[in-house]
């Protein structure tokens, strides 16, 4: 700091620069609209967004085919698809309220930071009016919370860990998919049923916050029938290399291996399990078998024949043969050339859900769609009778206990429905231990 | 002015118009045109630009003077992440504690990685520095999960302690502010079709990052500047006139390190959220790629740096086939398909492939950066070359 003389005439010149800077930002109001980005044209924008690039890009892909389709049925085009079989018949084929429907898309490339830089674009810039998509439970909270801020409305989409509607729900978050606690409760009656109930689990999890809840809410319900948990490993979420995982498992004296993981994940940890033949162990005089608690088809598709006979639970399968289910399937499957995948399924459902909410309360107002969608029920979607419940904005419908197929058809039809779980028998209360210590607080239209 | 020489009071004059003036310079185009697309005149936006900004300046002083690597500058932006949110959900939602707590925080622990990681220099220098990095990421993801919030992050909740605050209202969102001014309000001002948004957070990361910058200027031109130059151009020669450098590269290390904590804690006042991928490899290289595309060892180069690569994330990410086709929709039906081909890979997700591009075209043509695009342009409407204009000319040697 060679040159640091306080002159006179200097410091009153620098004072004033600095005085000036200072000055220059002190305008601020706050606009004019009911709610945010209150639509004001002919049209309403809604914002896509969904990992384009990064480890659940394939989810993504086909995530914003699903929006795509829902669009054009929502604008009037195409055979309607599932607003057919919809229970509600309030969406007319003609935009929400009268306005055409116009999308952004963006890239969440799987990072909370993206994602919500990108959510920010287009309800800053594009004036999106509600936001929807994510692929990960981290994205999903993280936008959630934003949207929140923010006075948008938040369809969720993929996303299982029980804490986005468990401790971190919010009042404009929404939820369509199913949660690690359904699958957890879906899946122990089944495996009691096929294994037994005396059996030894051990647990390779996903080391994040998806993974934990999943581990907790298999362990909880497999415990509950009678197993015995012989240990739970956490496996970084970047390794591709899991036999050091797999090794100690045949020392531990446990006959069942559950791999909570997802993705690029569990392809390489189930293909690892398989590859040590696994499957073809006695131990304890009973088979060894490994489960999956969350399956996507896009998943077992990476892992090929190593799925066979191995179970795991879904929100929807394209196979089912409800008037929902086969319209969607229908109509996807000729714009694209091949069935949808449960993502796809559930971003679709969401939009409509949005949509019809808008219709029925008359208003864009988040307010005013909240109400619309709290307590209600609905039909006719793909997954039967199904409940927004109001306590946490979480949907409660039957879950569906898949196991791959021994014997597939084509390279989509690698998973056959083993059960559907009826609703009864995985819904918990609001305050449940694994869902506590949130709170919804109220909605929040913005300004 | 403030101790600077007029060329330098010059240059900070400039980047005190550019700030003030940004929500007109980045929104050129009238809303609802096809152009408009690339306006950036939004506030997130706005504020990354700035707080990046902050980030390369910091990263700079470092890189640029000293000419060591360091690979794991990311790491010091979380920890400050980190450590504002939690001054936001502890004490108050005012931002001035978590901006001052990101910037200690990250200047304590870039002490810690900065004694360690500064015993070796050159290629070990910034190996150890991406482990430091890689490191915290793994355990602010996994391990460190009650402290972090793991992949989910922290946000302000409701039920936050926040004990200098009153509580909230019933219902109300928790939002981050400066005595009263929220970050995300904004005064909207429409010129004809034009749209200009002047935000109050924006504002705010302005005013740190002019200071940030105007402290960047002086240490450039003080004798401890001279002293990391010194480090850069020969330390063994620095070593054998019988001076210690450590004392001064620490002090380097430790003062981008804070630099980078301001810019975590700016983050989160913007934006309150913390997530453990802002530590991810990748972020530490991005301010790598910023320093460099702008010109490492300038003074305004990593600003520019790190205002292209936002830009870039944010607007060119964000173009998808559609709006493509409109583009070039007035063609004849084949060649519209021919040419939306042709430049599909490189938008929407493909922004990666064009940055790359941009990226290898300035590293081989202009090795300076884009500084170094600037000072041709301008000695070729000059036409006389400045032998010496103490900046612009390093070249991005690494450490010996």
């Amino acid at each position: 700091m060679s040159n640091f003389k306080l002159t006179r005439r200097g410091l009153i010149k620098s004072s004033a620069v600095v005085g000036a800077g200072l000055a220059m930002p002190t305008i601020i109001t706050s606009t004019a609209n009911a709610y945010t980005n209150e639509p004001k044209g002919g049209t309403v924008t809604l914002g896509f967004n969904v990992p384009q690039s990064g480890p659940y890009a394939d989810e993504g892909a086909d995530e914003l085919r699903a929006y795509k389709l829902a669009v054009e049925h929502l604008n009037g085009g195409g055979d309607g698809g599932m607003m057919g079989t919809f229970s509600s018949k309030a969406l007319k084929g003609n935009g929400i309220l009268g306005k055409k429907i116009e999308f952004v898309t963006g890239d969440t490339q799987t990072k909370a930071d993206a994602a919500r830089a990108s959510a920010k674009s287009m309800i800053e810039k594009d004036g999106a009016i509600m936001i929807t998509g994510g692929s990960s439970s981290g994205v999903a909270v993280a936008v959630q919370a934003l949207c929140q801020e923010a006075g948008i409305i938040f369809m969720a989409g993929l996303t299982h860990s029980n804490d986005t509607t468990g401790k971190d729900k919010k009042a404009n978050g929404f939820r369509h998919f199913f949660n690690s606690f359904m699958s957890g409760a879906a899946l122990a009656p089944v495996l009691g049923k096929e294994y037994g109930k005396d059996r030894k689990a051990y647990h390779l999890t996903a080391d994040y916050n998806w993974g934990y809840t999943t581990e907790e809410a298999v362990k909880s319900s497999t415990e509950a029938m009678g197993w015995e948990t012989v240990n739970a490993v956490k496996t970084p979420l970047t390794q591709t290399d899991f036999s050091s995982y797999i090794t100690p498992v045949l020392d531990s004296g446990a006959d069942v291996l559950v791999l909570n993981h997802y993705g690029g994940n569990m392809v390489n940890s189930l293909t690892n399990a398989v590859q040590f033949g696994l499957r073809d162990k006695q131990v304890n005089g009973k088979n060894f078998e490994i489960v999956v608690p969350l399956y996507s088809r896009l998943m077992a598709r990476g892992a090929g024949a190593n799925v066979k006979g191995i179970y795991g639970s879904t929100n929807w399968h394209w196979s089912l043969s409800d008037e929902g289910s086969k319209a969607f399937v229908k109509s996807f499957g000729e714009k694209y050339g091949f069935p949808p995948s449960q993502a796809a399924h559930t971003v679709y459902c969401q939009t409509l859900l949005y949509a019809d909410a808008a219709e029925r309360a008359g208003t864009f107002n988040p307010c005013g769609i909240v109400e619309a969608l709290e307590g209600y029920e609905f039909d006719g979607l793909g997954n039967g009778k199904t409940t927004y419940r109001a306590d946490d904005h979480q949907c409660f419908k039957d879950v569906l206990v898949v196991k791959g197929k021994e014997n597939p058809t084509s390279e989509f039809d690698v998973l056959e429905v083993v059960e559907v779980t009826p609703v009864d028998q995985v819904i918990y209360e609001p305050n449940h231990p694994q869902f506590a210590g949130g709170s919804l607080g109220t909605c929040n239209p913005g300004t | 002015m403030l101790g600077l020489n007029k060329k330098d009071a010059g240059l900070l004059l400039v980047v005190i118009g550019l700030t003030v003036f940004a929500p007109f310079i980045l929104n050129p185009f009238p809303e609802g045109s096809a152009l408009a697309q690339f306006n950036a005149g939004y506030p997130d936006l706005m504020q990354r630009l700035v707080i990046f900004g902050i980030f390369a300046i910091g990263f700079n002083i470092l890189f640029g003077l000293t000419g060591y690597l360091s690979f794991g500058h990311a790491a010091f932006l979380g920890v400050g992440s980190y450590a504002g949110i939690w001054m936001i959900k502890l004490l108050t939602l005012n931002v001035i504690p978590a901006i001052v707590a990101s910037v200690l925080v990250a200047g304590i622990f870039s002490l810690f990685v900065g004694w360690i990681s500064l015993r070796r220099s050159g290629i070990y220098f910034s190996i150890l520095t991406l482990a430091f990095a890689q490191m915290s990421y793994s355990l602010a993801y996994s391990v460190l999960t009650p402290i972090t919030g793991g992949e989910t992050g922290l946000q302000p909740k409701v039920g936050d302690p926040r004990i200098f605050d009153s509580a909230l209202a019933e219902g109300v969102t928790p939002r981050a502010n400066l005595f009263g001014v929220f970050m995300n309000d904004s005064y909207e001002l429409s010129l004809g079709s034009w749209v200009f948004t002047f935000n109050a957070g924006y504002y705010i990361a302005a005013f740190f990052m002019v200071i940030a910058f105007y402290i960047s200027i002086r240490i450039f031109r003080s004798p401890f500047g001279l002293m990391l130059r010194a480090v850069k151009s020969n330390q063994q020669r620095l070593n054998y006139t019988g001076i210690q450098s450590k004392p001064y590269t620490l002090a380097a290390f430790v003062i981008s390190g804070m630099y980078a904590g301001l810019a975590g804690g700016l983050l989160v006042a913007m934006d309150t959220q913390a997530g453990a991928e802002r530590m991810f490899w990748t972020a530490s290289g991005e301010v790598v790629l910023m320093t460099i595309l702008g010109g490492a060892g300038t003074l305004i180069g990593p600003v520019l740096g790190a205002g292209f690569i936002k830009y870039f994330e944010n607007i060119v990410s964000k173009i998808n086939e559609g709006i493509l086709q409109a583009w070039f929709s007035f063609m004849p039906e084949a060649a519209q398909e021919f040419f939306v081909a042709i430049f599909y890979p490189f938008i929407g997700k493909g922004w990666h492939l064009t940055l790359g591009l941009i990226f290898m075209l300035v590293v081989i043509f202009l090795p300076g950066g884009l500084m170094e695009g600037g000072q041709r342009i301008s000695n070729l409407f000059k036409k006389k070359s400045k032998s010496d204009t103490g900046s612009g000319k390093a070249s991005p040697a690494p450490a010996e």
